[in-house]
């Protein structure tokens, strides 16, 4: 790899840019209005052609301007479209960003033909270009991109930090503000106004794919990684700066790994946010996929180990059957849960494999008793309640015995007047008063 | 520096609609609508797309007291609180809080909106949410800070909700989410409090901690209109009440207004819940 200075500034544009839509984005995620950038970084266009020929010139300051009042009216439009059409607001976004952005076409077609507009510009951005165009201000020479995109994130900030309550109750609950005095709607056009200049400004070196990646990625990610406001800020805009780096990084690495050349920066940076994104969602730790799946397969192998308990416990009560028919009884065949779930068991020194067969410990006799304590009381307290046949009484305990605390089986067994036996006249155990187990209760209730 | 700039009225009526509105209110601010009444609402007419939700409606709330608003659905009864909060547009009418305009007393009223208006997933604790009652008192630009967060602690305290001060608002159940709504509500300090459903949805235990949060305001002088579901509860809850249906239908004293017959023109045709209330006036008569 071969890092030069232009790489540096390549990234340092890359890390502004994606900053500062990030930080915007965070509002459209919380507002639930995420097509929002998509509808206002198409829709900036008529504004910059319309900017273009009045001044006729490309400047920075007529093109913010262009740009900022499109992005107004987009958002205006839309919330016109979806109040007075009865259309959906993200049917009215579309609506709107699709005309606009049709009326800008036309116009540059038209009008402003001899600017270049080159698709691949306008999807990829120039970011390699950027170290080519810079301007010295107050002794400081910078490339252009940099200055304009550190105003904004700059101003983006400032707004961020100043208003940070304020934009928190606007997006929360907006009626509210409003009775409070801080008007939401104005908010809403402010916060809008940002989103069209910051689209604007990063427009040029990254393209519309990484805008609108940057607006939405990272706050999303950040959403779900967080249930703090403030840290849902910091985070986004941290993915932001780590998509920027590692993107550059992967640009000019990845593809030579396969034989190529180095490919665009921008697409992928917006392809590392991606990943970014699916790792998040993955490792969540509380809304997480993963965490989620583990969280079943915990249950499920607490469910086998009770189950093979209380197997065990039945056959202490009722020795008929031999030991050569114990270890299919016990084990059904196939079932690799419960392969797991025995090994668990005598590895936790609750259940003992000696002389071919399995017996209870302690240990393992006294879950196994609150467990066939459970089955048996539901049965019971179902016969007593409802008029069911007995043989279809076992089904239902064998699913909810897992499930039933203690002070709910207390509860039915005074509701049942300390009954000694079930439905099928089988003992009901006595609540098992060892407290020495006491913790592995906690464990297993999770 | 306070989030009330405005001290001037602006009406946006047309012309004449005008004219008529500052006839009545030359004729409003007489006896008809006396400035000791927490909030007086004149004429106020509202349309929704054009079609009107809500006709003529007037009335004045007496001060101190804890008013039921009662009608059917689709009877106007959010969009009569959101309109008098200029949350949404009014035809033709306006709103006094205690003779003066509402934009002038915003600080005196305090809003509990429906616990569905607002997205419960958003990234903030319970205590957050109750700050959010402060945010008019602690000023634009600025952050919220440690004596602001300990009478959000108190109010949460009031709703028998401090234990939860740190939880994430989306994993409390709905009963919790509305106290926090509540203690929202309470951090403000106003003098008349409009809520929307605050009962809609919530457990026993939740509903019976609304009630007493309700007497304590009554006792402390301050006037509270909620919009309610629940027939049977009325005459035990409110010592006032407004039945709408569009228009007002009655309003007074519950025990003078809260009458079969009443009820049937509020709410003609909904036969079951005409049924409901029938049962509920009986059993009402009977203890």
């Amino acid at each position: 790899m071969n890092w030069s200075t232009l790489d540096t500034w390549i990234v340092i544009t890359g890390i502004l840019s994606s900053m500062s839509c990030a930080l915007i984005g965070n509002f459209l995620v919380l507002r639930k209005m995420s097509m929002m950038g998509d509808a206002i970084s198409h829709a900036i266009l008529p504004g910059l052609a319309v900017a273009f020929l009045v001044s006729g010139s490309r400047g920075s300051v007529t093109m913010f301007v262009g740009a900022a009042i499109a992005g107004l009216l987009t958002a205006l439009f839309t919330q016109w479209i979806h109040k007075f059409g009865k259309v959906e607001e993200s049917a009215a976004m579309g609506v709107t960003f699709t005309a606009l952005f049709a009326i800008g076409l036309i116009l540059i077609v038209r009008g402003a033909d001899k600017v270049d507009l080159d698709p691949g510009c306008v999807l990829f951005g120039a970011i390699e270009l950027v170290p080519l165009d810079m301007i010295t201000l107050l002794q400081l020479s910078l490339p252009r991109a940099v200055w304009i995109l550190g105003s904004v994130l700059l101003i983006n900030l400032l707004f961020t930090l100043l208003l940070y309550k304020e934009l928190r109750l606007t997006c929360f609950d907006p009626a509210l503000a409003t009775t409070l005095g801080i008007n939401a709607h104005v908010m809403h056009y402010v916060t809008m106004t940002l989103v069209a200049i910051t689209t604007v400004a990063s427009f040029e070196s990254v393209g519309s794919i990484l805008v609108i990646a940057m607006l939405i990625v990272p706050a999303s990610c950040a959403h779900l990684l967080t249930n703090r406001y403030g840290v849902m800020l910091a985070v986004s805009m941290i993915v932001a700066a780590a998509s920027a780096v590692l993107g550059h990084i992967s640009a000019i690495t990845v593809p030579t790994w396969f034989g190529f050349a180095d490919t665009n920066t921008a697409g992928m940076m917006a392809v590392i946010s991606g990943l970014i994104f699916t790792g998040a969602m993955l490792f969540a730790s509380h809304q997480g996929i993963l965490s989620k799946v583990f969280h079943r397969f915990q249950l499920s192998l607490r469910i086998a180990c009770e189950d093979i308990l209380g197997k065990l416990y039945r056959m202490e009560e009722t020795t008929s059957i031999q030991p050569t028919q114990q270890y299919a009884v016990v084990m059904p065949a196939g079932k690799w849960m419960h392969r797991l779930a025995h090994a668990n068991l005598v590895r936790a020194g609750k259940v003992l494999y000696e002389n071919n067969t399995y017996h209870l410990t302690d240990h393992g006799r006294w879950q196994a008793k609150k467990l066939v304590r459970s089955h048996r009381l539901w049965e019971t307290y179902v016969a007593k309640h409802f008029d069911l046949e007995l043989d279809h009484l076992h089904e239902s305990a064998e699913r909810i015995e897992h499930f039933i605390s203690q002070p709910m089986q207390q509860a039915m067994i005074e509701e049942l007047h300390h009954v000694q036996t079930d439905p099928h006249g089988q003992k009901i155990p006595d609540e098992p008063s060892d407290h020495n187990y006491n913790s592995d209760i906690h464990e297993g209730d999770t | 520096m306070n989030y009330d700039t405005s001290s001037t009225t602006r009406t946006s009526v047309p012309p004449d609609i005008a004219a008529s509105t500052q006839r009545r209110v030359r004729v409003a601010t007489g006896e008809e609508h006396p400035a000791t009444s927490p909030l007086s609402v004149h004429d106020m007419t509202v349309a929704y797309h054009r079609k009107p939700v809500l006709w003529d409606v007037d009335f004045d709330a007496p001060a101190g007291s804890l008013i039921g608003m009662i009608g059917p659905n689709g009877a106007g009864k959010s969009t009569l609180l959101k309109a008098a909060l200029d949350l949404m547009p009014k035809a033709s009418g306006r709103v006094m809080i205690f003779g003066k305009p509402y934009r002038q007393q915003r600080h005196l009223v305090g809003y509990v909106p429906q616990r569905e208006s607002v997205d419960w997933d958003f990234p903030v604790n319970a205590l957050d949410v109750v700050c959010m009652g402060l945010y008019r008192q602690i000023g634009w630009c600025r952050l919220v800070s440690r004596r602001h967060k300990q009478r959000a602690m108190q109010a949460l305290e009031q709703v028998g909700m401090a234990d939860f001060a740190k939880r994430q608002i989306s994993q409390l159940s709905g009963g919790q989410q509305q106290r926090v709504f509540l203690a929202r509500a309470l951090v403000q300090d106003a003098v008349l409090y409009l809520m929307d459903e605050p009962f809609a949805g919530v457990d026993a235990s939740t509903e019976q901690a609304i009630v007493n949060i309700l007497q304590t305001l009554r006792t402390a002088g301050k006037t509270t209109l909620v919009v309610h579901h629940d027939l049977h509860t009325v005459r035990e809850y409110f010592d006032y009440v407004i039945l709408l249906n569009m228009r007002i239908v009655a309003h007074g004293p519950t025990d003078e207004v809260f009458t079969p017959d009443n009820l049937r023109k509020t709410y003609g045709g909904h036969l079951t819940l005409l049924d409901q209330a029938a049962q509920a006036i009986a059993q009402q008569g009977e203890t």
